[in-house]
């Protein structure tokens, strides 16, 4: 690597979930900030581990099926009642009955939407570059092993410290990232 | 802190043999032979056995399109369909391919919300399954509206005559309840896709791979704090399907339940189309699953343990379809409706030999399909009531064709026999399909195959990543998974 590169960051791999798993929480009683775990699938009990907080997606399905329903109903109310007003079987013009249907499925079109959005948006995807790509280990990380990264962002980062720390956590193997 | 929580717990007895599950990935693989094993169908060289599906299913795919080239340019007169039948094969066999969907999604959301693990082994492959039966079916609805030209008509979009859809029809909530069906199946596929797409192209060899599946996977990269928006967006989208899923079918029953006509006026069809609908949709999982897993080398992971399963989710449906069938008829009959009573009796069930004789009547010009959808649908399941039945992989894939013929003469009675004969006998008329009605319906088979086997060549048939998960190697509290002293 030449030196015009920046460093990223500690990559730190484990070979089960349990290793991972008390490496996690090491780092988070640590106090450190910018760092992340990298699994070949979820690992439960890993949020707590991390401290991390509820995901926010919740929110953005609930808005997505809010804006559904209304602009479902606003929808067929508009079409069928004021713009082009259809009397069929001398019915009234608008019942929130009739239009239920279709404006439930604009509700859960809306909400899924929602949901797939919320989830990309609030983990920044697509990202088209990640520093930790560059480590050839880290190909491992969708296969069969478990990493543990800290940024050199991260105000406690220290290289002899951090270090020290992953290698106590019970890291086989510990690369520096350059970006 | 692991250690020390572990010792306040009580100490559980070992299970005893005979009472131990099997495990759902068998003989202990550790967590990188499953990527190994699953990517590995859609890495390497073409097999010949893919060849040999992919080109007739290709041909097949062809006279599908050259049917509706063929209806489009000469008339729907093409058809078979004539008044008082003008819903015939064409709407049988969008029934058909909507409900084998439904399978799909219900093993990925309501398994999913009903916490069934094992469901992570058949749920990619039956949710693509899902999204190509929808695909199958949409083209029937459309093609046979006549003026295909004019189809955008059903869409709430401006047009020079100033008029919109009318939202009083469930026709018109059927075009919004499959079209949101499927784009929220493809969401929900994708979605479950990501991690899968990352493992491919982790273990891209060439660089076209690396690109095209670097950027379907959107840079994923397995981060927890990333899995922890997944895992949230995944549960909601199941908790979103699993209404959907049963308000489209409920929506199809509407088709026929909202009208008048007796043989559909029914007040049971919502629920037993359901019922129905992931009856039929395991039986087409089975038909796929059994061979796949043979093909590709996935009895590891598609175990005994999940056919049998699925025989069970069979069993079940089969038989509300069954007690379905059984109080349509009683409802029929204890309605007093003489018209009700007519089409149950002298338009479907009266054979010639039992019951039309017994009931002093002429036996019913479609007997034959009745009595061949009670047996393929209520008789034919009961035997996965033996656990030899279950078990005995040639057996339950010829009851999953059954079930599959049984479902579509389901749909063809419900609709051909309420039909033909109504109300008026100066009315009435026997409907038989023509040689492009039969073609048609063959062509859409030949597209579905054509899909799944595009979808088994490039794209990993098992969600790797969910496998992986509920291995014991992914429990921290587990040995496998790497913990210390304590054991389950």
């Amino acid at each position: 690597m030449s030196d015009s590169t920046v460093k990223y960051g500690l990559l730190a791999e484990y070979d089960t979930a349990a290793d991972i798993m008390h490496a996690a929480e090491k780092v988070r009683d640590a106090g450190y900030r910018r760092w992340d775990v990298y699994t070949p699938f979820p690992i439960h009990g890993m949020d707590e581990a991390m401290g991390l907080k509820k995901s926010l997606v919740g929110w953005f399905t609930f808005f997505g099926g809010v804006i559904g329903i209304t602009l479902g109903y606003l929808m067929i109310w508009w079409m069928n009642a004021y713009d082009y007003p259809i009397v069929v079987g001398g019915k009234p013009l608008f019942s929130p009955i009739y239009s239920f249907p279709v404006a439930y499925e604009c509700t859960i079109l809306l909400a899924a939407f929602g949901s797939l959005g919320g989830m990309l948006f609030l983990n920044r995807l697509p990202r088209w570059y990640n520093p930790i790509f560059s480590s050839e280990r880290f190909k491992k990380a969708t296969h069969d092993k478990f990493f543990l990264a800290i940024e050199a962002m991260d105000p406690k980062f220290s290289d002899t410290e951090t270090r020290r720390l992953l290698q106590e956590s019970g890291s086989k193997h510990i690369e520096e990232v350059r970006d | 802190m692991a250690d020390s929580f572990s010792k306040e717990l009580p100490v559980i007895p070992s299970v005893p043999k005979e009472l131990e599950r099997e495990p759902l990935v068998l003989n202990k693989r550790p967590i990188g032979w499953i990527s190994d094993q699953i990517s590995g169908v859609a890495e390497g060289k073409t097999p010949k056995w893919w060849w040999a599906l992919f080109i007739p299913s290709v041909a097949i795919t062809g006279v599908c399109f050259a049917m509706i080239v063929y209806l489009m340019s000469t008339g729907v007169g093409v058809w078979g369909l004539q008044i008082p039948v003008a819903w015939a094969w064409d709407i049988t066999n969008f029934v058909f391919w909507i409900g084998i969907g439904h399978a799909g999604t219900l093993i990925s959301a309501i398994l999913f919300l009903l916490r069934q693990k094992w469901r992570t082994s058949i749920n990619r492959a039956a949710e693509a399954m899902t999204i190509f039966a929808v695909m199958c079916a949409g083209i029937f609805p459309l093609i046979h509206i006549g003026r295909i030209w004019l189809g955008w008509w059903l869409l709430p979009l401006p047009n020079s005559n100033s008029i919109w859809p009318q939202f009083r029809s469930p026709l018109l909530w059927d075009v919004f309840a499959v079209s949101t069906y499927f784009t929220v199946s493809l969401l929900f596929w994708y979605m479950g896709l990501i991690p899968d797409l990352a493992v491919m192209r982790d273990r891209a060899k060439s660089k076209i791979r690396q690109i095209a599946y670097g950027i379907f996977s959107l840079g994923w990269t397995g981060s927890n704090r990333h899995w922890s928006n997944y895992e949230k967006a995944y549960l909601l989208l199941a908790g979103l399907s699993t209404p959907l899923v049963l308000s489209v079918h409920s929506i199809v029953s509407f088709d026929f339940a909202v009208s008048q006509l007796p043989g559909w006026h029914t007040t049971i069809f919502p629920p037993y189309f359901v019922a129905g609908a992931v009856f039929s949709g395991f039986g087409m999982v089975l038909t796929l699953m059994l061979p796949m897993r043979k093909v590709c080398h996935l009895e590891e992971i598609i175990t005994v343990r999940h056919i049998e399963l699925m025989g069970k989710v069979i069993l079940a449906t089969g038989s509300i379809v069954g007690y379905a069938y059984g109080m349509e008829f009683f409802i029929a009959w204890y309605s007093g409706n003489p018209y009700e009573k007519f089409v149950f009796m002298q338009n479907r069930a009266a054979d010639p030999f039992i019951l039309g004789p017994l009931w002093g009547v002429e036996p019913a010009p479609y007997w034959w399909a009745y009595w061949t959808m009670v047996s393929c649908n209520v008789i034919c399941p009961q035997l996965f009531w033996f656990k030899k039945v279950r078990t005995n992989m040639w057996i339950v894939f010829v009851i999953s064709i059954f079930v599959n013929i049984g479902m579509w003469f389901e749909r063809f009675v419900i609709i051909v026999t309420s039909l033909h004969r109504d109300y008026m006998p100066s009315n009435w008329a026997y409907y038989s399909p023509t040689w492009v009605d039969i073609w048609q319906f063959v062509g859409t088979f030949g597209l579905f195959m054509t899909l799944f086997l595009l979808f088994m060549r490039f794209l990993p048939t098992i969600a790797i990543g969910e496998v992986k998960g509920v291995t014991p190697q992914a429990d921290p509290h587990h040995p496998m998974g790497g913990a210390k002293g304590g054991h389950h």
